[in-house]
C-alpha cells in the first residue's frame, strides 16, 4: 500500500496505482480532467495531457519534487508522494493552455453537434477555458469520411486521444481502424476508407469524448438534454444487455452503454442492442438512470457541480467584467 | 593508427579507400575487437563507465551509467540499435562518420552488442540517407565475409547479427522509443515512459539506443582504456566531439574536436571554422542544433560572468537557459550580421510544426500556431502583442508533452525573443520595409505524404 496526498486529502491505495486513480477515490472533485485516459481500455491515457498535476515530492525515500508536471492517468504513486491538482496555480495555467490548444482548431460547432451537452471538451472548456480566443487562423479541417452505416465521422471535432484506436483493437476483431499522418493532420481512419463492420464497433461512440464519432441512427433526432435517460436491460447473447435508453414519449431515440461518474462506460455493449433494439417492447426498463457529475443532464451541472472555490471566484471576476448577475455560490 | 593524434573517430578520415575493410584493417581496424573479445562483457561495460562518455545524441547521458541499467533478465534476448536518424536541423557528422569510415561504427556495435550481451543489433538509418544504407550494407557484407560478423567471431564463441534498417523519414523516429516503433515496424509515435527502453524497449526487450557517434566512441575508449580516454577534454565532458559547423562561416564542415575547446577559437581560428565569411561580424550561434537554445554573439563568446565559453556540456549550459545554451548534438550554426533572427526562427517553427508526430495536444496544436504567428511577422502584419502571444503559447507547450520535441519547438522561439525582442519589434514597426524583401521561403504549406 501507499499513501499519497492529493490537494491535502490523503488516501492509501494499492502499489501500482495511477495518481489519477488515487484521486478518482477521493472523489470527482478532486480527480483530474481526462480526455484521453480510460480505465476500461488497457494503454490508454498520456496524449491529451489535461490530467497534468504537480507532484511536489515524489516519495519519503525521495522527497525530491518532479522536474516537470506530470500526466497523472500515467504515473504511478509512491509511498509518501504529495501530489497538487485543484489547488496548484501553474496546473490550473497549463490546463487553461492545454484546453486552448485542444480549442483553436475545434469547430466549436455545439449547436450541430449531437455530442453537445454530453461533451467533455465541453466540460473542459467551461472549466477551464478562456473567453474569448486568441487564435486568428482558419481552423483545421479534413475532407469527410464515411465509415459505415452506424457511425459518423465527424474529422474536424477529433482531439486525437486513440481512445477508439484501442477500442477498436481491443474489443472488436481486425484491425481496421488507426492514425494516419502526423502532426496537426494527423486523422483517424479506416483501412483505405473501410467501413467499420463488426459486432462491437458502436462502442467507439461511448468513448469519444467529443462529437467526432456520433450515432448516425440518432443523428439529429433531438437534443440530448430533450431526452429521458433510462436504465434498461435485455437477454442479449453478445454482451451484457445492461443499457440507457435515451427516451422521447415512447420513442427510443438512443441506446447507449451505461456511463460512470466519470463518463465512462460501465460495460460495452454490442451493436444489435446498440442500433437495432429501438422499440420500448425490445426492452426491460429498470428505472430512470442518474446521470452524475459529467454532463449537463445531470439537472444543474455548472450550478451544484463541486468545484474549488477559486473557480467561482474566478466565473465572478469574469462576470463582473462582462456586467453579468452575479453567479449564486451554492455550495 | 588511432590514438596517435587528439583526432579519435576522424584519424583515418582522409584515408584513401578507408571505407573498405582491408584498408581499414590495414591502419589497425577490428584489432581493439580482437583485444574486447578477450575481456569480459562486465569490464568493458566498466571502462565505457570510466571514460565518462556521454551520449552525442543530444542529452548528454552517461553511456556507462546507460549500459549498466540494462535490465538482464534470464532468457530474454537484449538488443542494440544505433541511432543513425540523424535529422536534427544543422547537425550532419553522423552521417559523415558513415560515409567514410562505416567499419569504425561497424566495430564499435560489435564491441558495444559483446559488452551488452546482444546477439541481434540494428542500424536505424534515416532514410533520406539512402547512398550511406549501401554503404553500411557493403560494409557489413564484408565483415559477415571475414568471420567479423555472423557465428563465433574471431573464435571467441560470440555471435551476432547486425541490421541496418532504413527509417520512414520522419525526424521524430530519432526519439529513441519512436524510433523502437518504427523499427517493429510501427507509426512511429514515441512511447509514454516510464518503462523505459534499458527495461522494456525493442519488442518488449531491454534494449540500449545510442547515438552513431557514442558507439563509434567506445572503439577509442577500449583501446586506450576508459581513465586515459577520461583525461582528454574538460570536467565532465570527456573525450572528442564532432561538431558540424554550417552557416556564414569561411569553413563550413564536421570538425573533431577536444571537448574544452574555447568558442572563439573554434569559430576564428584558421583550423576550424575560419571566421566570419565575407568579412561580416557575427550576430548569433546556435550552438547544439536546431533544438537548442539561439544566443547572441557577447553571449556565446562570454558566459554572463565573463568567463570565456568553452565547447562543452558545462560551459555552454553555464547560465541556464536564461543566458546559455546547451551542446546538443553538436549541429553548430553560425549567423553574421544581415541574418534576420525572425526568418530564421519562422524556418525553424515550420519544420518543428511539420514533424510534430501529433500524439500529444500541446506539441500538435501549438507547433502550427507559432508557425502562423511567426508567418503574420514576415509577412508585415504583425502586432506587438503577438510577441507576448508567441511567448506565452511555447511556455504552453513546454515541459508538458510526451517527447521531448514540443520542447525543442518551444526553446528557439522562447530564446529567440529573450535575446532578440528588438528584431520582432522591428518587424512590427516597420512592416513596408519588410513587405519589400524577397521571401526565399515557400510560401505554401509542405505537402503531407500519404503512405
Ligand atoms: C525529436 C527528437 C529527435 C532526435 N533525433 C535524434 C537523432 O537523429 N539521432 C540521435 O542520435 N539522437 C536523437 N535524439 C535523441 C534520442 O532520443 C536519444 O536520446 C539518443 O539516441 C540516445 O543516444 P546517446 O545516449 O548515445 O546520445 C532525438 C530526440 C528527440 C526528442
Ligand atoms: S474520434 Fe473521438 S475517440 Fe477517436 S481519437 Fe478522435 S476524439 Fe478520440
Ligand atoms: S511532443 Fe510532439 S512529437 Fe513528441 S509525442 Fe508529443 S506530439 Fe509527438
Ligand atoms: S487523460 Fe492523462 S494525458 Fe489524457
Amino acid at each position: 500500500m501507499a499513501k499519497v496526498t492529493i490537494d491535502d486529502i490523503t488516501i492509501e491505495v494499492p502499489d501500482g496505482t495511477t495518481i489519477l486513480e488515487a484521486a478518482r477515490m477521493i472523489g470527482p472533485h478532486v480527480a483530474p480532467p481526462t480526455m484521453c485516459y480510460y480505465s476500461k481500455l488497457k494503454g490508454t491515457g498520456g496524449y491529451c495531457r489535461t490530467c497534468i498535476v504537480k507532484v511536489e515530492q515524489g516519495s519519503e525515500k525521495d522527497p525530491r519534487p518532479m522536474p516537470k508536471p506530470v500526466a497523472s492517468c500515467r504515473t504511478t504513486v509512491m509511498d509518501g508522494m504529495v501530489v497538487r491538482n485543484n489547488t496548484s496555480p501553474e496546473i490550473q495555467e497549463a490546463r487553461a493552455g492545454i484546453t486552448e490548444l485542444l480549442l483553436i482548431n475545434h469547430p466549436l460547432d455545439c449547436p450541430v453537434c449531437d455530442q453537445a451537452g454530453e461533451c467533455h471538451l465541453q466540460d473542459l472548456a467551461f472549466d477551464h477555458g478562456k473567453v474569448k480566443t486568441r487564435y486568428e487562423f482558419e481552423r483545421r479541417t479534413f475532407t469527410p469520411q464515411d465509415i459505415g452505416d452506424n457511425v459518423k465521422l465527424h474529422m474536424n471535432r477529433c482531439i486525437l486521444c486513440y481512445r477508439c484506436v484501442k477500442t477498436c483493437d481491443q474489443i472488436t476483431d481486425g484491425r481496421v481502424h488507426g492514425v494516419i499522418n502526423r502532426g496537426d493532420h494527423a486523422e483517424i481512419s479506416t483501412y483505405i476508407s473501410n467501413a467499420i463492420d463488426n459486432d462491437f464497433s458502436g462502442n467507439i461512440i461511448d468513448v469519444c469524448p467529443v462529437g467526432a464519432l456520433t450515432d448516425k441512427t440518432f443523428r439529429f433526432k433531438s437534443r440530448v438534454w430533450f431526452t429521458n435517460p433510462q436504465e434498461a436491460h435485455r437477454d442479449c447473447d453478445k454482451c451484457c444487455g445492461k443499457v440507457t435508453l435515451w427516451t422521447k414519449g415512447t420513442d427510443v431515440l438512443r441506446v447507449t452503454a451505461r456511463k460512470d461518474a466519470f463518463g465512462e462506460v460501465e460495460a460495452f455493449i454490442c451493436n444489435t442492442c446498440r442500433f437495432e433494439k429501438k422499440q420500448l417492447s425490445d426492452w426491460t426498463i429498470d428505472g430512470p438512470r442518474k446521470v452524475d457529475h459529467k454532463s449537463v443532464i445531470s439537472a444543474n451541472h455548472y450550478q451544484v457541480k463541486e468545484a474549488p472555490k477559486y473557480l467561482y471566484d474566478r466565473v465572478k471576476l469574469l462576470n463582473q467584467g462582462l456586467d453579468l448577475p452575479e453567479v449564486k455560490d451554492n455550495k | 593508427m588511432l590514438g596517435m593524434t587528439k583526432k579519435l573517430l576522424l584519424a583515418l578520415d582522409h584515408i584513401e579507400g578507408i571505407s573498405k575493410l582491408d584498408v581499414y584493417r590495414q591502419h589497425g581496424g577490428y584489432a581493439v575487437l580482437q583485444k574486447a573479445l578477450k575481456a569480459t562483457p562486465e569490464s568493458l561495460v566498466e571502462e565505457v563507465k570510466k571514460s565518462g562518455l556521454r551520449g552525442r545524441g543530444g542529452a548528454g547521458f552517461p553511456t556507462g551509467m546507460k549500459w549498466s541499467f540494462l535490465a538482464k533478465p534470464e532468457g530474454v534476448p537484449r538488443y542494440l540499435v544505433c541511432n543513425a536518424d540523424e535529422s536534427e536541423p544543422g547537425t550532419f557528422k553522423d552521417r559523415y562518420l558513415m560515409e567514410r569510415i562505416p567499419h569504425l561504427l561497424i566495430e564499435g556495435m560489435i564491441i558495444s552488442s559483446f559488452a551488452l550481451g546482444a546477439n541481434t543489433s540494428y542500424i536505424y538509418v534515416r532514410g533520406e540517407y539512402y547512398y550511406i544504407i549501401k554503404i553500411l550494407e557493403k560494409a557489413i557484407e564484408e565483415a559477415y565475409a571475414a568471420g567479423l560478423l555472423g557465428k563465433n567471431i574471431l573464435g571467441s564463441g560470440y555471435d551476432l547479427n547486425l541490421y541496418v534498417q532504413p527509417g520512414g523519414g520522419a525526424y521524430i523516429c530519432g526519439e529513441e522509443t519512436a524510433l523502437l516503433e518504427s523499427l517493429e515496424g510501427k507509426r512511429g509515435n514515441p512511447r509514454i515512459k516510464p518503462p523505459f527502453p534499458a527495461v522494456a524497449g525493442l519488442w518488449g526487450c531491454p534494449t540500449v539506443v545510442n547515438n552513431v557517434e557514442t558507439i563509434a566512441a567506445v572503439v577509442p575508449i577500449i583501446q586506450m582504456g576508459g581513465d586515459e580516454y577520461a583525461k582528454i577534454g574538460i570536467g565532465k565532458s570527456t573525450g572528442t566531439k564532432l561538431i558540424s559547423a554550417s552557416g556564414h562561416i569561411n569553413k563550413p564542415g564536421v570538425y573533431e574536436i577536444e571537448l574544452g575547446l574555447p568558442v572563439e577559437e573554434f569559430i576564428y581560428s584558421e583550423q576550424y571554422c575560419g571566421g566570419i565569411r565575407n568579412g561580416k561580424k557575427m550576430k548569433a550561434v546556435v550552438a547544439g542544433g536546431s533544438s537548442v537554445p539561439i544566443l547572441p554573439t557577447e553571449l556565446i563568446l562570454k558566459t554572463a560572468a565573463g568567463e570565456p565559453r568553452l565547447m562543452s556540456y558545462e560551459s555552454l549550459g553555464d547560465g541556464g537557459f536564461a543566458t546559455g545554451t546547451m551542446l546538443g548534438s553538436g549541429g553548430f550554426i553560425v549567423y553574421d550580421e544581415d541574418t534576420s533572427i525572425v526568418k530564421n526562427l519562422f524556418t525553424f517553427a515550420r519544420f518543428y510544426h511539420h514533424e510534430s508526430c501529433g500524439q500529444c495536444s500541446p506539441c500538435r496544436e501549438g507547433t502550427g500556431w507559432m508557425e502562423k504567428i511567426l508567418h503574420k511577422f514576415i509577412d508585415g502584419h504583425a502586432t506587438l502583442a503577438d510577441i507576448d502571444l508567441l511567448w506565452d503559447v511555447q511556455s504552453k507547450i513546454e515541459g508538458k508533452t510526451i517527447c521531448p520535441l514540443g520542447e525543442a519547438a518551444a526553446w528557439p522561439v522562447a530564446a529567440a525573443i529573450r535575446h532578440f525582442r528588438h528584431e520582432f519589434e522591428a518587424y512590427v514597426n516597420n512592416p513596408a520595409a519588410i513587405k519589400q524583401v524577397k521571401h526565399y521561403y515557400r510560401l505554401n504549406k509542405l505537402e503531407v505524404v500519404n503512405s
